[in-house]
């Protein structure tokens, strides 16, 4: 049985709609007009235990609202959503049980208290044992690295050890479906690679499945076997990274170093010109038409180095969001 | 830590309404035709004051926050009602408050000592329990406006609007014994007068109709109850979790 289940899976959000000015405002008033939002339309995906997908999309493409329904925070406008076989709008106990939304930008933590009290309120919540309690808690303050940081305010923690408390408190009733916003956001790359390394580890340790969505492509990269493309509301892709890659960006970056500087006619025929400085230059050149324009570069120019390499995937992914549906 | 001290004892003195109120009162019964002399009425705003006190109910401001700013999303996640937050935040306050009640009525007895009473054990026992249902009517009808906050984003008018009916008929301003018969005889079935006069009454030892009083209650709370849950589970389904 898949783990998270979506068919068809819809939202409209009525938002209403004011023209700017005093008339606006009294039109706005008297009669309020409000236009359909289609935030999510017909997606349908599934996810099988211990997968651990990437969901990306630029922003208001409709990834939060989704993940909002897959928690059950939002009734959906149409379509059928089960996880761990509930329908999570229900909000039965044994399904909140299993589940944990963690979002970058939100905290859940007293601020003015130290973390250890939250957990304890979360511990009492979940109906933990003091013993599991104990357990829990020693287990993934070791995972997380965060020694000695539970027991001042936290206000007093960095952004990372932060982050890393939120995880702590969203993770103490061992949920076996992650549901998780953002979790890098904002961190230094140390942080990222430690939050990351985690997640790693809580996905092998226990084969809990994790859905996450992150700005930072190497979170995705280093995670996701598998990522789902959402496009104005729309899924466009669902796969390996790899495939996402071959699809939307098929062509490579041609790095050549010459012998000496040529002008910007001369070196048009042999690919669209990235970047150009003095002898060193980048071309982009399509994936079917690489060996043979390697060839030709050999033989005509004065190459004194030639590398050939993919685009970063953040270069990808932006022309995806900007391009939109790429058949 | 130094500010929260200092709040609390605000809060407490800034429910002085009732302490005024029963000055005004007690100079206008030296007149002795209220059927009620000044110690009577000194003693009813003495309760009064104490019944606000621990009545004080503030769940709307918290909620509609909670809703318009989407922090209810991570309390819907928990197995928890999420209303036992705001349950406990203020039963954890009257707590804080205690202390500084206490203190107020010892300090109020030592400036009129003639005031000074004690009720009979059953009687404070009864009046305990008047408090609680009291406490707990108001926070279930405010809590039920707060659930308008799914729709309108500005519940709070609601409970503003409430509150000036509550000012006056609650018997917060003056004893319901002061009201024209056919007014009194319209409000015992309301909530208002349980809200105060109904405790205030049975603390200082005024009549009032015990079984009458409960029931009232009970069957306000009744309707409150199952109005608020009808309204939660319609407005769960409303809820878009704003910026959440």
């Amino acid at each position: 049985m898949s783990t998270v289940l979506a068919e068809n899976l819809s939202k409209v959000y009525p938002v209403a709609v004011k023209e700017p000015g005093i008339k606006g405002t009294l039109l706005h008033f008297v009669r309020r007009s409000y236009r359909a939002v289609e935030a999510v339309k017909q997606v349908s995906f599934q996810i099988e235990p211990g997968e651990v997908v990437g969901f990306l999309g630029a922003n208001g493409a409709g990834k939060t609202t989704t993940l909002k329904m897959l928690t059950g925070l939002i009734y959906p406008s149409a379509g059928r959503v089960r996880v761990a076989g509930y329908v999570p709008f229900r909000r039965q106990a044994d399904f909140l049980q299993q589940i944990t939304l963690v979002m970058g930008q939100k905290q859940q933590l007293i601020w003015d208290l130290p973390a250890l009290d939250s957990f304890k309120i979360n511990a009492a919540i979940y109906g933990l044992s003091e013993r599991e309690y104990r357990q829990r808690v020693g287990e993934l303050t070791e995972m997380l690295a965060l020694e000695g940081k539970l027991t001042q305010p936290v206000r007093k923690l960095s952004l990372g050890e932060r982050m890393k408390a939120e995880l702590l408190a969203a993770l103490l009733h061992q949920p076996q479906v992650l549901f998780l916003d953002e979790p890098t956001l904002g961190l230094d790359v140390n942080a990222q690679v430690g939050v990351r390394e985690f997640l790693r580890e809580y996905n092998q340790r226990y084969g809990a499945t994790i859905l996450l969505t992150s700005h930072y492509m190497a979170d995705i990269t280093a995670l996701c076997q598998r990522v789902l493309l959402i496009h104005q509301g729309q899924l466009i892709y669902d796969g390996s990274l790899d495939g996402l890659l071959e699809r939307f960006a098929p062509y490579r970056e041609v790095q050549v170093k010459l012998t000496h500087p040529q002008t910007e006619a001369e070196l048009l025929p042999y690919g669209e010109i990235k970047h150009m400085e003095g002898p060193s230059v980048r071309f982009l050149v399509q994936r079917g038409m690489l060996t043979r324009i390697v060839a030709k570069m050999l033989a005509e120019l004065d190459v004194i180095d030639l590398t050939v390499t993919e685009p970063p995937v953040e270069e990808v992914i932006g022309r995806v969001f900007r391009a939109g549906v790429v058949s | 830590m130094l500010e929260y001290r200092a709040e609390l004892f605000l809060w407490a003195l800034s429910g002085t309404l009732p302490l005024i109120l029963m000055g005004v009162w007690t100079q206008a019964a030296q007149g002795g035709r209220f059927g009620l002399t000044p110690v009577d009425f000194v003693r009813y705003f003495l309760a009064v004051f104490l019944i606000r006190q621990f009545t004080t109910v503030w769940v709307i401001y918290e909620f509609e926050k909670e809703v318009v700013e989407g922090r209810l999303s991570p309390r819907l996640l928990q197995p928890l009602d999420p209303v036992w937050h705001h349950v406990a935040s203020h039963l954890s306050e009257r707590l804080a408050r205690l202390p500084f009640a206490l203190a107020l009525v010892g300090f109020f007895f030592m400036l009129y000592p003639q005031a000074f009473w004690i009720p009979s054990p059953a009687r404070f026992l009864l009046f305990l329990i008047v408090l609680v249902l009291a406490f707990a009517l108001r926070f279930l009808i405010q809590y039920t406006f707060a659930m308008f906050a799914f729709w309108t984003e500005r519940a709070m008018a609601i409970e503003n609007f409430w509150f000036l009916f509550y000012l006056f008929l609650s018997g917060m301003i003056a004893p319901l014994k002061m009201f024209p018969a056919p007014v009194r005889q319209v409000l015992v079935w309301t909530p208002f007068p349980y809200l105060i006069n109904f405790p205030a009454s049975v603390l200082i030892g005024l009549p009032v109709e015990v079984g009458r009083g409960l029931l009232v209650m009970l069957g306000w709370g009744v309707m409150f109850f199952v109005w608020n849950r009808w309204l939660w589970r319609r407005g769960l389904k409303q809820y878009s979790g704003m910026g959440a």
